[in-house]
């Protein structure tokens, strides 16, 4: 059973962890798939490039890494040059432009200006991560909205549920627009 | 009801398994990668009416443990690396006294410091021989989250019916990723209990009488019956004797009680067996890369591969290794470390010659094509 495998590198704090989790948890929990997520793991200091593995399938799931990514998602210039080489020949790979400059690479390659949009539309960049979860649902379909929003809903502080809600929303039309 | 399906680190799955057992009390000292579980532990205990020590050091904690567990309580620590050899004084009095414990160890890069945030599966032999002096010892692991919760769940079980010390020996990969786990309904997975002796207090109880069940009924210390706990060698109340007739009787216990239950007390899975030409003999993390492994070998060449999980690890099931790899025309042992359980299995087979060994030491997770890379050698081809 074919399976699809995610990285997501950021910096430290940027909150691509939550993300990956947040989709893996949809897929797991709400639509019935199987999902593994982990993460670079190491004594790394606040700021460093951290990365963030999923992978998705309908079938057993076994290796927890990603070896060939079919999507990878760069938030941070020095995690772009560290593991962009894990793209499948031919895959999608969604940068902020903000952060990342893309080298030449053999992927389709989509600029999509999360972070500015998140602080012109909602103005509160903590919302970012949950944006990025709506982008590659715009863009991919790895899951359904309605299944982000449950784990937005059963996971993170009800305070901030209408926020979030509205950051997938604007992630979500960001990635529908650039596909 | 509707099922209880979380998404969760291996580590909760440790805890969800230890408070599903009944877990107690735990006493530890936090070390990387295991120190998740007791943070986890640390919040769930006392919500529950049990109890959470971080102690002053690894050894303290372990004696912490065994200290509960003397008083009736089902209690667990949880360490990585140095903290395991630290551990192994106490664990060896554990062995001694006959007290129930469960040690998770999850395992990391070593000797020494090594390499605390990754990968190793280097403490095999340490979990079977870390304490001084002839015993025996329970050691489990787990592939994946479900199993993780599941086994830990056994550990206690184990641990309460053959009173002895189980360490479950988990790694660094599997603490850390996060995957599918149902939380079964009370009593879907049998619990047991500690088993109490019915003699009432005042009359005379021997803690380490065995009786026509073959079971030590233990008394929780302090609640009424007098007996002694000493590491040094003991009689049935518990008292020192070192008289060559009661030690030679007492190690014969400890090891034999066991040693001989080893087909009962262990786990395994079975992946492609029925009809496997090759067999990759596996343990915890790498059995992920094995069955990967083995299904492109199937699926893409059609060459019957298949896997020999084993969740307990101690003691080591000679019987039943031997006769699951009666049949292959070679059998492979996959593990991250230089090669600990590969002496086990070439030791249990028929043909030691056709045991071949595929391992991986740099902190890494051992991949597929790691494995496959073994398959190609032997059977001429690759995918």
């Amino acid at each position: 059973m074919e399976s699809t495998g995610i990285v997501f590198t950021a910096s430290g704090g940027q909150g691509v962890i939550t993300t990956a989790i947040i989709l893996a948890r949809a897929a797991t929990i709400f639509e019935g798939k199987n999902a593994i997520q982990s993460q670079s793991y190491g004594a790394a200091a606040r700021g460093g490039a951290t990365r963030a593995d999923i992978l998705i399938s309908e079938g057993n799931l076994y290796y927890p890494k990603v070896e060939k990514a079919d999507v990878f998602v760069a938030l941070m210039q020095e995690g772009y040059d560290k593991y962009a080489s894990v793209i499948k020949p031919g895959g999608l790979m969604i940068v902020d432009p903000r952060y990342v400059t893309p080298g030449n690479m053999n992927a389709k390659i989509v600029e999509l200006p999360m972070y500015d949009t998140v602080v012109k539309e909602i103005g509160k960049p903590i919302v970012y991560s949950v944006c990025v979860v709506g982008a590659l649902i715009g863009m991919t379909g790895i899951c359904k909205p309605e299944s982000a929003i449950s784990v937005i809903e059963d996971a993170m502080p009800p305070a901030f549920f209408d926020l979030n809600k509205k950051a997938l929303e604007v992630g979500i039309t960001l990635g529908k627009d650039a596909a | 009801m509707a099922e209880n399906i979380q998404f969760i680190p291996g580590s909760d799955a440790c805890i969800e398994g230890a408070l599903y057992a009944g877990c107690e009390f735990f006493a530890g000292y936090p070390i990387t990668p295991s120190s998740e579980v007791a943070e986890g532990l640390s919040k769930e205990l006392p919500k529950r009416g049990g109890k959470f020590i971080q102690m002053e050091d690894e050894i303290a904690s372990m004696a912490c443990v065994i200290g509960a567990s003397l008083a009736g309580k089902k209690s667990m620590t949880a360490t990585s690396g140095p903290g395991f050899s630290l551990k192994q004084e106490g664990i060896g009095y554990a062995c001694m006294t006959e007290t129930p414990c469960v040690i998770a160890n999850v395992q990391r890069g070593g000797p020494s410091t090594g390499n605390p945030t990754h990968v190793a599966q280097g403490d095999t032999m340490q979990a079977r021989w870390g304490a001084h002096g002839d015993h025996s010892i329970i050691a489990m692991t787990a592939s994946n989250l479900q199993d993780v919760f599941k086994m830990t769940v056994e550990a206690f079980n184990l641990a309460e019916t053959y009173r002895t010390p189980v360490v479950l020996m988990f790694d660094e990969a599997t603490q850390h990723l996060r995957e599918k786990v149902v939380i079964p309904e009370p009593g879907e997975i049998e619990v047991i209990d500690r088993i109490r002796t019915d003699i009432p207090v005042g009359e005379q109880y021997y803690p380490y009488l065995t009786d026509a069940n073959g079971q030590r009924p233990m008394s929780d210390f302090g609640a009424g019956h007098r007996f002694h706990v000493t590491g040094l060698h003991h009689n049935l109340l518990g008292f020192p004797d070192v008289s060559p007739e009661n030690v030679n009787e007492l190690i014969h216990h400890l090891v034999d009680k066991i040693d001989s239950k080893a087909n009962e007390i262990a786990r395994y899975k079975e992946y492609y067996m029925d009809d496997a030409d090759y067999v990759i003999v596996c343990y915890g993390t790498t059995t992920r890369s094995a069955l990967q492994a083995a299904e492109d070998y199937r699926n893409q060449l059609g060459i019957k591969v298949g896997v020999l999980e084993l969740q307990v690890v101690w003691p080591f099931a000679d019987e039943i290794v031997r006769e699951k790899c009666a049949n292959a025309k070679a059998v492979i042992v996959s593990e991250m470390n230089m090669g600990q359980i590969v002496r086990e299995v070439r030791r249990v087979v028929d043909q030691p010659e056709k045991v071949y060994f595929s391992n991986r030491v740099d902190n890494q997770i051992i991949k597929p094509a790691d494995i496959k890379a073994a398959l190609r050698m032997i059977t001429g081809k690759g995918v």
